[in-house]
This record gives structure tokens, sequence and C-alpha cells, in this order.
């Protein structure tokens, strides 16, 4: 990466509200026209990481380069930043147009030109015949495409997006999505996304940044975080998994439940313990007598394209998508290629996810067991 | 689509239409009565056309003038307080809120006493200034303190209602404004300043309604022989030669002149903010 290339970075930023800590030692890089996505579970930080790009928040600690000068002390109306709020914020005062309009207007633009950059943001969100519209008489979505058309009207080089689809509905969303990115693309603008749907975060980003607990859990593209994940957090959070505690045998060689694989990792210590990852959609299922593993299905569940299938091995209930359907309490042979499996250091995270036993059927069982328990 | 009502929900009301029939709507009837009869009980407009004689005129321009001028400085100190205010600390703001309405719990009487205690000839201000070496001023039966005693007797009504809807203001629109350039000055003339119209309007008419008609204020703080038009209703019905019909007409024309200030208001400010409302 060249550093002329870096337009936005984020040096060992901490922030605490209340002695909590918020945001713990975070370090990001952001390029020019890049679409980067922060990802995480609600309360992680992403808004907060937001709000001190955009400057409405000072970092305890670490600070905030824009093009390599040094931003921390700049007020928000001086950032070339601007964001779309989690909750849209448009002005209850002024009608569609006006609102597109405040930036410009505050920038003392020429009325013609206001006129067009307006009508043409308007275009952009297709909402043209709305201008005169009052902003509460707009349905979600509506108000939604108005936030964005007021924030790209005066030409951001960031734009910072507090997930902007969070309120729509499916169908709504993933056209939002496409047209969003058709945006950036168009204007070749940095946006930087936050949201907590997984799949959003793959389909629109070239760098997907995911966090937890205040902390950067990982960096890296759609295909790294998916194929490729850190920690078992990582691995569970995107997409579906079932991660097993592992021990490397040695390099290529890893034991887990109770069956030696072959794998693509190395680098590990001899017998060191460690986390391996295998995606439902990887598992080939044979006949019990020919794979790797067996063991008995305990619940089918049909998701439209696939079966996802749980099967009771040793205990651990693996997660399986198939296109073929078995029936509950049926053996099944699993069969895991060496690609199939990713091996992850073992984390804070190892233990806590993985394992699908609180899934679907095993759910009511699970609770009679635990009002037993009680 | 229509629910049927419980016996509750349509009774529920009858008492407040009991209240407002009594002490709302009978008082009025009866203004409307003596203004329109004379002493004897027969209908005649003479009590209007007095009216036009005499210092009446004069005290209505003067009530109204002293009621608009005490308003507007009410304004000017509130909205800047109120503004300060909500960025401070919760606390804080309600202490504020505390120390800005504990006056309110004094009697009214004994509050308009304390300010003409402060500024007797002799009195703790006066006392100040001419132990700095400053000499002795004028304080009490001015102009100047009347106006000073609306202000301070009704303040506290345009800052409760200003700060109420500037507190309830999202704060993300501030934010926003902020976010798309502008500075401190532009967020408060753009965005604050607009959203905060009703609790303007009400804090106006809240001030205003009972500067216009107040009559004690101006009898213990101003001039020997100032006249308000509040003193004049006051003094026509204790009079022993008087009745309650000029003090009835008075007080009807009185009542419409604010009517007419308070729809002037409420249309001017439909204008700028939706949801403005009315009183
Ligand atoms: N002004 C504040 N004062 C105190 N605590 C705050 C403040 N702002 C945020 N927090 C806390 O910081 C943590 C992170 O908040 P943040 O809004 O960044 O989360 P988020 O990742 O955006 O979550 P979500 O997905 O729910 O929007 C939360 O625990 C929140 O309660
Ligand atoms: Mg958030």
């Amino acid at each position: 990466m060249r550093m002329e290339n870096v337009l936005l970075r984020l040096e060992n930023i901490s922030v605490s509200f209340d002695d909590d800590l918020i945001l713990n030692d975070i370090s990001l890089e952001i390029k020019d026209k890049e679409f980067v996505t922060l990802l995480g579970p609600s309360g992680c930080g992403k808004t907060t990481t937001l709000r001190i790009i955009g400057g409405f928040v000072n970092p305890d600690a670490g600070n905030v380069y824009f093009n390599g000068v040094i931003m921390n002390d700049v007020p928000p109306y001086k950032r070339p930043v601007n964001t779309i709020f989690q909750k849209y914020a448009l002005f209850p005062h002024l009608n569609v147009f006006e609102n597109v309009a405040f930036g410009l207007r505050i920038l003392k633009k020429p009325e013609k030109e206001i006129k067009q950059t307006v009508n043409e943001m308007l275009t952009l969100v297709n909402l043209s015949g709305f201008s005169t519209r009052n902003v509460s008489s707009l349905s979600g979505g509506q108000q939604q495409r108005v936030a964005i058309a007021r924030a790209l009207a005066v030409r951001p080089k960031i734009l910072l997006l507090d997930e902007p689809l969070g309120a729509l509905d499916l169908k709504l969303r993933k056209d939002m999505q496409v047209e969003l990115k058709n945006i950036q693309q168009q204007l070749d603008i940095t946006f930087i996304y936050v949201t907590h749907d997984q799949e959003e975060a793959l389909s629109m980003s070239d760098t997907v940044v995911v966090m937890d607990n205040g902390c950067i859990q990982q960096i890296g593209s759609p295909l790294d975080i998916y194929n490729e994940p850190k920690n078992a957090f990582v691995a569970d959070f995107i997409g579906e998994s079932n991660i097993l505690d592992a021990v490397m045998k040695e390099d290529y060689s890893v034991s887990f439940a109770g069956h030696i694989f072959k794998c693509l990792d190395s680098g590990f210590a001899e017998g060191e313990p460690a986390d391996a990852v295998v995606r439902p959609e990887d598992i080939d299922l044979v006949e019990p007598e020919k794979g790797m593993l067996s063991g008995t299905v305990t619940s089918v569940t049909f998701r439209g394209v696939h079966f996802e299938i749980i099967v009771d091995i040793r205990g651990f209930k693996w997660m399986i998508q198939t296109t073929d359907y078995y029936p509950v309490g049926m053996s099944v042979g699993l069969v895991i290629g060496p690609d199939d499996i990713h091996i992850m250091k073992k984390s804070e995270y190892s233990g806590r996810f993985g394992d699908y036993s609180t899934y679907s059927d095993e759910i009511e069982e699970l609770s009679e067991n635990t009002e037993e328990e009680v | 689509m229509k629910t049927k009502k419980s016996l509750l929900q349509r009774y529920a009301a009858s008492p407040y239409m009991v209240w407002s029939v009594l002490f709302v709507i009978a008082p009025l009837l009866f203004v409307i009565y003596y203004a329109f009869t004379d002493r004897n009980g027969t209908f005649s407009f003479n009590n209007f056309s007095r009216m036009f004689s005499g210092e009446t005129p004069k005290v209505f321009v003067i009530s109204l003038a002293f009621a608009f001028v005490s308003t507007l400085i009410c304004l000017i100190i509130a909205y800047p307080l109120a503004y300060s205010m909500i960025k401070t600390k919760k606390k804080t703001q309600n202490m504020l809120i505390m120390l800005f309405m504990l006056p309110m719990w004094m009697n009214f009487v004994l509050r308009t006493y304390a300010i003409s205690f402060l500024l007797e000839d002799r009195g703790l201000i006066n006392q100040l200034f001419t132990s700095i070496g400053l000499g002795q001023i004028k304080l009490i039966n001015t102009s100047g303190a009347v106006i000073f005693g609306m202000i301070y007797n009704f303040l506290p009504y345009m800052l409760l209602p200003i700060y109420s809807v500037m507190s309830k203001m999202d704060k993300s629109l501030i934010e926003a404004s902020e976010d798309l350039g502008c500075n401190r000055l532009h967020t408060l003339t753009k965005v604050i300043l607009p959203l905060s119209i009703p609790g303007i309007v009400s804090g106006i008419t809240m001030v205003f309604v009972p500067s216009v008609s107040t009559f004690y204020i101006s009898q213990k703080l101003g001039p020997s022989d100032f006249t308000l038009i509040g003193d004049e209703i006051e003094t026509e019905i204790k009079s022993a030669a008087g009745s309650y019909n000029y003090g009835s007409a008075i007080s009807f024309v009185l009542m419409i002149l604010i009517f007419i200030c308070l729809i002037v208001m409420n249309k001017f400010s439909d204008e700028d903010a939706q949801g403005g409302m009315l009183v």
C-alpha cells in the first residue's frame, strides 16, 4: 500500500465514556475511493468510530489524520467528511429541496447552481418529484434517500454512513445496496459504512473491518474475512461455521473430532492447540462407513436453495448445508477436504462459538433441561 | 371507524366542562353583560364612547408599549440563557431551572415588595452605590422600575417554554447542521432558532398577556400618578362612585386587543415553523 494513497488514518484511538472503555486502541487506514465497512454486533463501538472521524467525539488518546494532516482539533464543519446519521436527522422545518440545499446554501453557492445540484442529487436517489414535500410526510426509505442526497450535495471526500439501510425492508434494502454502490463508483468518493448485517458488508465492501467490544478483530477483503477468519469471533460472526477444538499434529495435519485431517495450514508448533473452522457448505455427506466422521441427523430445516441439517457427532452438533434431503435420525458420514479446513490461533473467543447445540429443535430440549436444573 | 365509548369515557370530560362553564365562560359573559349595560342594567354603548375621552386611550397605548418592551427584553434575556443552559450537563440544567423557578414560589405581591426594597432611595442598591462612592440614583418610581418589575416577575414564563422546546430538540439535528458546514452561529440561526419558534411564541404569549394587564407593579414601582390599564380597571371597580360597567368595558377591549395580538403572532409563526402552537 503506497502512503499517498491513504486518505484517512486512525492511529491508536481510545475512547471512554463514564470510565467504560468503548474503543480500545483502534488503528485503521482508509484509502481514497475505498468502500470500507465497519461490521460488528450492537454496542461494539461502530457509531463511536464514525463520530470520531466526523469530529463529534474527541478521542481520549490517539490521532485522526486526513491526507497525512492531523485533524484532532478540526471542528466537524471544517472536515471534508459528511455523515448520514443512524436516524437520518433531516431538518423538520425544511422541505425536501431545502434539506438537500442546506449545505450548498451555507457554502453560498449561486442559486442557479444550487437548483441544479439539488435536482441532480434528487434524481440520483430517485426522488425527483419530491422537492416540495415535507420531510415528515416521507416514508423511512424516502427519508433515507433525502439524507443521502443532502450529504452528497456538498461533495464530501468521505461519506460516513451509519447503518443507512437499517429501517428498510429486505427488498428495498437490496435495491438500495446496489444503488449506494453505484453512487459510490459514479462519484468516486470514499465510503465508510457501518452495519451489523454481515451479508451487506460482504457484498458491498472493498474492505471489511470486523469489530467487537471496542477492538478491531480483523481487517481484510470480504473473501479474506470469510475464508481466513482470524479468530472464533470473526468466523462465527461472518457466515455460519463449525468451530472445533483442534490440535496441530504437524504442518498440514490437524486433529479434531477424533480424526486426523489433512489441511493447508502451517507455521504452528507441533501439538499446538488451535481452533479449526469448517464452513457448513464445504462438508460433503456420504454413507456412514465411507465418511471421515459419522453421526446422526437431529434436525432438518428447509432454507429455499438448500437444507440446513444438524448432525450430532459425539455430542458436538455440526451444521451442514446440502441440497439433498436427509431425514431426522438417519446416520450420515462426513467428508472434509484439506481446503475446507481453516486453522486459527487460540484466542479469548475460543470455545464460545461454533457449536450448534442451541439450534432449532434442540432449543426446546435445552430449555427443558435448564428448567430442571434451576 | 366508530367505537362504542364506555360510560367513563363519555362522562370523563364532564367535570372539566362544569369547571370551564363556571370559571371561564360565566365570568366572560358577566364581563360582556356589564360592558354593554349601564348602571341600571339597560343596554348601552356609553361605556365604550366614554373610553375615547379622557386618559383611557393614552393609558391603553402606554400599557401596550410597556408590555411590548418588557416582553422583548424578557425574550432577549431568556433565549441566550436557554441556549446556554442546554449546553450544560443535565444536573446543572435542573439546578438552574430550580433557581429561576424559586422566586415563583413567592407571592407576587411579596416579590414586588422585595423589588421596591431593592430599588428604594435608601434601598440595597443605592446603599451599595453610595458605599463605593457613587451618588444615589433615582431608581424607584420610574418607568424603568416598572419595566424591571415586569421582567423580574415574568422572565420565568419566557424561559421555561423556550428551554423546554430546546431541550427536547433532537441533538442529531445540530450535529447534522455542523456536519453540513455550519459554524455555531449558522447552526443557531438556521436550525435552532427556526425549530424553537413554538417555544418563543408561547413564551411571548405568557409574558405579554400578564404584562399588559398588570396593575400592582405600576402602583408600587412606577411614578406617583402612573397608571396602566390594569390600574384603571382596578380603580374603576373599587371606587365608591364607580361600577363594574366601565371596568368591564375596558377589560373587554383589552381582551380583544390581546386576542388580535395573539392571532397575528400565530400567523407569523405558522409561516416559519410547522407545529407552531396556539398559545
Ligand atoms: N455519549 C455516550 N455516553 C455514554 N456511553 C456512550 C455514549 N455513546 C456511546 N456510548 C456507549 O458506547 C458503546 C458503543 O456505542 P456505539 O453507539 O458506538 O455502538 P454501535 O456499534 O454503533 O452499536 P449499534 O449497532 O447498536 O448502533 C455502547 O455501549 C454505548 O452505550
Ligand atoms: Mg450505532
